[in-house]
């Protein structure tokens, strides 16, 4: 039922609670590295409230695996004292975790409306033609996954992409995909421009 | 037109090294207004002060800093907590990254002056979880803070104990509003709680907490280190201290500009913005983020203020101004705009989730030239059904565009459906629909 008589009600896009199971994924658990990360997360926050080093952990999970399986959620829940349940509810809510495997590179393109005057549209139409695949997809290599992300903050530098949640290419205009594909496949996130103001110190470089 | 004005927050931040901690003592405050407070200034008096400087939050509502603090429950025998809010999400924002990249010490020492202010020994700076690159760069510094013994324990051989910690999000807007911060910072998803109680009385791990944006602690060590009055005389009354503006958009120059709010919103996009690109003309102006009204080409010339941008029927929000130029079609703004809030809504309040998908739908279907008459008020119907109707401001601030456009551009609106299609489209603009993914 719908709570607008003229409107439909649209369980299938459900926004944020849009419950999509992730891959279930072999038995996970940390290296003693991440181990020790995750170990030094959770000491931020008081001794009951391990919770709070959901996300760390999430994180982790990701950089270790790639995505986080629904194998790698009750390993979390372990960790944070939670539920399974628990953890899946976070997961499934922030946009950052990827619930299945994904391209060696995820580029994600601000959509949102500074970048979208300077182009992002005709960006993401650009990268999904050369890639040839639809935003939210993988191309046919394993080494894209295309998708689209809100305002980045950074809506001087426009257009803006974020690839694999910490590296970026500001100002990336329609005509200059090409060239940042064929950069990114060779010299991989070398390539990327990141995005530090001018008298940024060169360790500062994320990418 | 330019602005003259001494830059107090950014001052440094196109020079090298101006995010060093050697930098930030040579050259700037270097956690002298930390000393002055923790040495020379009980925490009442702290608070005090801030009142009396007039500093207002930067972070959206305009609330004032110093009473903020006040209300924070001080007797409580449970932790106070600061939560810095470094979300930065609401579009045409990017002040605070700027902040945080090329002046970190200057919010660390914010933070530190706010924890000894309100009785917490913790603060958990709450930064978006797509600033890892800024991330990196804060946490360096924190440590350089700790090994200076500006932070950690008995600061200025004081018994202040002090710790500041960065806590990573992982992408959602809702996570900026301050209760769904708090929800975020417990390890949940970022939705909103009933208010009362505040986060003053029952924040954090349900502990008095005070939220506070990375630009609103900036100015702190300012008030501290020159005096409430120094700081109250910079612009206007009653709107007083330096300001970040952040302009983008169809601009020649778009950045980060700082300036008293007595600077003019034309100003700032004519001058510090270098105008409008191409030598095209101004159409309409988003003054303060995509969540306050539209302004005309002939609203601007007032000052860029809280007060004179709500006199003028907006808000000044986050200070994040987008101006747009004649090629911009207005219905398609609102739809690239409600394509952010509906993917947003964080889904707990059920007419901000169905509502601004609705909105949504309907934006999307009279641009694309197959709406109705009837859908123009029909979006308005919707919209008076999500204003005031949900537990954050997100449902007002979702319907901020679509109301407001409706306001100043009806026409274009009506040219739509009874052309049945998009009457003002623009080269920038994708060929295609562009498929949003879910
Ligand atoms: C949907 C929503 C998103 C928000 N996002 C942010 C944000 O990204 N950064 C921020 O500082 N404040 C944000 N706010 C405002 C905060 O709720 C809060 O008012 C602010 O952090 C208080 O800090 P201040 O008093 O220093 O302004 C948001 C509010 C809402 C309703
Ligand atoms: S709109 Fe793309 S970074 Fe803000």
């Amino acid at each position: 039922m719908s709570f607008h008589p003229q409107m439909d009600y649209a369980p299938a896009r459900f926004h944020r609670s849009a419950r999509r199971l992730a891959d279930q994924g072999e038995p996970f658990a940390f290296t003693p590295e991440r181990q020790a990360a995750f170990d030094r997360s959770v000491a931020r926050y008081p001794a009951d409230r391990r919770r709070s080093a959901i996300l760390a952990a999430l994180y982790l999970v990701q950089e270790q695996q790639g995505y986080v399986s629904r194998q790698a959620m009750r390993f979390v829940a372990t960790q944070v004292a939670c539920t399974p349940a628990e953890v899946e509810d976070v997961v499934t809510y922030y946009v950052m975790y990827y619930r299945r495997p994904v391209g060696t590179y995820v580029l994600a393109v601000c959509r949102t409306l500074s970048c979208a005057l300077n182009g992002a549209e005709r960006v993401t139409e650009a990268l999904a033609e050369a890639l040839g695949v639809e935003p939210g997809g993988t191309d046919a290599t394993g080494t894209f996954t295309l998708t689209e992300f809100e305002c980045l903050g950074a809506c001087d530098r426009a257009p803006v992409v974020m690839v694999n949640n910490e590296h970026w290419q500001e100002r990336l205009t329609p005509d200059r995909v090409p060239r940042f594909l064929e950069d990114l496949r060779a010299r991989g996130l070398a390539a990327l421009g990141g995005c530090l103001h001018a008298g940024a110190e060169p360790g500062d470089r994320a990418s | 037109m330019s602005v003259s004005f001494q830059p107090l927050l950014t001052r440094f931040v196109r020079e090298p090294g101006s995010a060093t901690l050697d930098f930030y003592r040579a050259r700037d405050l270097g956690y002298e207004a930390l000393r002055k407070a923790v040495t020379t200034l009980q925490p009442g008096e702290v608070i005090e002060q801030v009142k009396a400087s007039g500093l207002r939050g930067r972070g959206g509502a305009g609330f004032p800093t110093g009473m903020k603090w006040q209300f924070v429950l001080k007797d409580s025998p449970k932790p106070k907590y600061i939560c810095c809010n470094a979300d930065e999400s609401e579009p045409g924002t990017f002040k605070d990254h700027l902040l945080m990249e090329r002046n970190p010490h200057l919010v660390i020492e914010g933070c530190a002056i706010a924890c000894y202010a309100i009785g917490a020994k913790v603060a958990y700076i709450y930064i978006r979880g797509e600033f890892y690159h800024v991330q990196r760069i804060l946490e360096r510094e924190i440590e350089a803070a700790y090994r200076a013994g500006f932070l950690g324990t008995n600061i200025f051989g004081t018994g202040f104990d002090c710790d500041v910690y960065v806590h990573r999000g992982a992408g959602a807007y809702e996570a900026g509003e301050e209760t769904a911060l708090i929800e975020s910072l417990e390890g949940k998803r970022a939705q909103p709680r009933i208010k009362p109680p505040f986060p003053a009385v029952s924040g954090l791990y349900n502990c008095p907490t005070a939220v506070n944006n990375v630009e609103t602690l900036c100015n702190v060590p300012l008030v501290i280190a020159h005096g409430p009055e120094w700081y109250a005389a910079i612009g206007p009354e009653k709107n007083s201290g330096p300001k970040l503006y952040c302009v983008s958009g169809h601009v020649n120059t778009p950045g980060v500009f700082e300036a008293p709010m007595s600077v003019t919103l034309k100003e700032l996009i004519f001058g510090c913005a270098g105008g409008m690109r191409d030598g095209r003309t101004l159409k309409a102006v988003i003054p303060g983020g995509s969540s306050t009204p539209v302004l005309l080409p002939d609203q601007i010339d007032i000052p860029a203020s809280f007060d004179a941008i709500a006199k003028a029927g907006s808000m000044l929000g986050s200070a994040a101004i987008i101006a747009l130029d004649d090629t911009t079609c207005m219905v398609w703004m609102a739809k690239n705009l409600l394509a952010f809030y509906r993917h947003e809504s964080c889904g707990k309040c059920t007419p901000c989730r169905e509502g601004a998908d609705w909105l949504y739908k309907l934006l999307a279907r009279i641009e694309a030239g197959e709406g109705r008459m009837a859908d123009i008020d029909l979006l308005l119907d919707v919209s008076r059904n999500i204003g005031g109707k949900t537990l954050c401001p997100f449902g007002d601030a979702a319907i901020a565009p679509v109301v407001s456009t409706i306001r100043h551009f009806r026409g274009e609106y009506e040219a739509h459906v009874r052309e049945g299609r998009c009457t003002v489209p623009a080269g920038w603009r994708g060929r295609g629909t562009a498929v949003m993914a879910h």
